[in-house]
């Protein structure tokens, strides 16, 4: 069943995609095939593919339950958090609220989670920024 | 004559002091990195890129630097493979079967040196065939038009599934994806918007570091989340117990005709497209088996020889996967299609004129993989306890570094927020594929590849004036075509047996992806 989704996913990206192609504005310059022809071959591959996917899906893979999805849902969204509030809140600050719940959802325990993700966002900003000079995001303490 | 003196130019270039260090740190990296399980050459590679960029190194010395850490994560990988029956990655697979085994009859430190040195002997033999056979391939090379250039991107994608993929449906479809992302941003050659719906983030088009570190680095992260694996890899300090670490020296000469045996078979699975160091290893390991084990007498329960074979398979293998990647510009497998990120992210087309162009940037290279290769079999004899230890720190503290890591490394280069959550995005599209079998280096190639495949297509067209024909309209391009089809539909009649073959000796754990 997976599989066919996917081929049905893949149906309407390349529809999309061939649309999205056909009202490529055509420019003076041009070419012999100009610029919608290898789009639209893309387009026609991902349908053929699509189409195996819905005739012929392979053993259905093993979807994690509904608490890990939630898991992985919420991991996914700290780090969207993270990429977020990054400028604002600057490196070592939201570096160490990610890390820190990242490896408790890996097992830390509270305590030492909240250890670890201080300690390591001290430590990339020692090796990144003080002694390899890479830009980190400075926020308003100026680190 | 010509080639030993470019290669002397060449260890002029490495051989400065700047250079020797970050061959000595990619090394020292890259052994760490292939140790642990979850981080492999091709995300482990792949994190670097950005750092290395915004350090502001140069071509050459990126290069080295990153080279030197994809020859280490071929040594490293051993390390788990042997102490715990984990392979550190995908390549190292089959050094579990007798490796494993040897540990467990005291004789890991034995085991480790064996393979230490067999790892050296495959490098060092699969350097020197790059510099014999690169340049040769380089003369045909030089034959290909647009069309042909056009017909051997075909080829790279037909045939990157391998010989062991199950689905060439799902290869195809990745490989598609890819192609299909690369095509966002500004068309170079009419200069109009495509795909862009007016979005100017996208004006540029998605840079492809943003999803190779997003697929390979963050999906990986969110494959530990998912089965809550964080513990260490080993348990308890008697897993990492080295004991003596020298063999008898019969033992050593004994397996030296398994070393020549290997190194040829895995440097040319390593050349072929769609092998790459996996195949290479599994191959030497079955065919090292046939030769002087027929009946299973004593491979799989420890015998030096089968810890060799697949060691100095892979290390050949990824010497040779070097040949196409920096000969014709298109590579062979995961990891060497992330060296070729490296050199398009540092402005250097690989291709027969990268040779002609560049010989500083090659030659540099090559000299820099034999100092690296020499380095890493120093940092893995007398060192390999301090490897073994990396072995005993908790995933649950290493993913979030990795995570973070990535992070620092797209915000290095792009500054940008929008760009960082692109790559979360690419993490979970990566978690997904996974999960549905879908692989993810096609996707990486297309993105890598797209804008040169369809630059090529469309000059083809224009010489020929919009005939189609062109495409088969040379002996070369007709031998690619055939190449293509065949190295697609082979692994559709025979891939579900070889790949049944492969999966039978892997061990339970889930290991990183790519090679």
């Amino acid at each position: 069943m997976s599989d066919r989704i996917l081929g049905g996913f893949g149906l309407a990206l390349a529809a999309f995609y061939i649309w999205a192609a056909t009202i490529i504005p055509d420019s003076f310059m041009s070419d012999a095939i100009g610029p919608k022809t290898f789009p639209i071959i893309i387009g026609i591959v991902t349908i053929i593919c699509s189409i195996v996917f819905i005739l012929k899906p392979d053993v259905e893979p093993h979807w994690p339950g509904l608490g890990q999805l939630a898991e992985l849902g919420l991991a996914v969204a700290a780090m969207f958090a993270y990429a977020m509030f990054l400028p604002t809140v600057g490196f070592v600050i939201a570096t160490s609220v990610a890390t820190a719940y990242l490896t408790w959802r890996l097992g830390s325990r509270p305590l030492n989670s909240v250890v670890i993700g201080i300690s390591t966002a001290i430590g990339i900003h020692v090796v990144f920024k003080l002694i390899l000079g890479l830009s980190l995001a400075r926020g308003p303490f100026g680190f | 004559m010509e080639i030993l003196s470019s290669l002397g130019d060449g260890f002029a270039v490495a051989l400065t002091f700047q250079n020797l260090l970050l061959a000595l740190v990619g090394a020292f990296l890259g052994t760490l990195m292939g140790a642990l399980p979850g981080l492999g050459p091709a995300n482990g590679v792949a994190i670097l890129i950005p750092i290395a960029f915004s350090l502001g190194l140069g071509p050459t010395s990126s290069l080295i630097l990153l080279t030197a850490v994809y020859y280490g994560c071929m040594y490293g990988g051993r390390i788990s493979s042997i102490l715990l029956n984990i392979p550190g990655d995908e390549p190292a697979m089959m050094t579990c079967l007798d490796g494993y085994p040897m540990a467990l009859q005291g004789k890991a430190g034995q085991a480790l040196t064996l393979s230490g040195i067999a790892s050296f002997v495959g490098s060092f033999f699969a350097t020197w065939g790059l510099v014999l056979l690169a340049p040769q391939l380089v003369k045909i090379a030089l034959l290909f038009g647009p069309a042909e250039y056009f017909v051997l991107f075909t080829v790279a994608f037909a045939t990157l599934g391998g010989v062991s993929s199950t689905n060439q449906a799902k290869s195809a479809f990745a490989a598609m994806l890819g192609l299909g992302i690369a095509m966002i941003g500004v068309d170079t050659q009419t200069g109009v918007q495509r795909f862009t719906f007016d979005e100017p983030h996208l004006f540029d088009g998605i840079d492809f570091l943003i999803a190779i570190v997003g697929l390979f680095a963050l999906s990986e992260v969110l494959v530990f989340l998912e089965h809550h694996k964080g513990g260490a890899a080993a348990k308890s300090g008697r897993d990492v117990a080295v004991g003596k670490l020298m063999p008898d020296w019969p033992t050593l000469v004994s397996t030296r005709w398994t070393m020549v045996r290997a190194t040829v078979i895995g440097f040319i699975a390593g050349v072929l497209p769609g092998a790459g160091a996996s195949l290479g290893s599994f191959l030497s390991y079955s065919v090292e088996k046939q030769v002087v084990d027929p009946h299973s007498k004593t491979f799989g329960k420890g015998d030096p020889r089968g810890v060799v074979a697949p060691e100095v398979g892979n290390n050949a293998a990824a010497g040779g996967a070097l040949v196409p990647m920096l000969s014709l510009g298109v590579p062979g497998s995961g990891t060497t299609a992330v060296l070729l990120a490296v050199l398009l992210s540092l402005n250097i087309t690989p291709g027969p004129l990268l040779f002609a162009n560049n010989p500083d940037v090659v030659w540099g290279l090559i000299a820099a993989l034999f100092i690296a290769n020499i380095m890493l079999l120093l940092l893995n004899i007398p060192m390999v306890s301090l490897f073994v230890r990396v072995l005993m720190v908790p995933t649950r503290i290493l993913m979030p570094v990795v995570a973070m890591i990535s992070f620092v490394g797209i915000y290095s280069i792009t500054g940008s927020t929008f760009d960082m959550m692109l790559m979360v995005g690419f993490g979970v599209v990566g978690w997904v594929l996974r999960k549905l079998d879908v692989p993810l280096v096609p996707v990486i190639l297309g993105i890598l590849l797209g804008n040169q495949m369809e630059v090529n297509l469309r000059r083809a067209m224009t010489i020929s004036d919009g005939d189609w024909t062109v495409l088969v309209g040379s002996p070369l391009a007709i031998a690619l075509w055939a190449i293509a089809i065949i190295g697609f539909t082979l692994p559709i009649i025979m891939g579900r047996r070889l790949k049944s073959k492969i999966e039978a000796s892997r061990p339970s754990e889930e290991i990183a992806a790519g090679d």
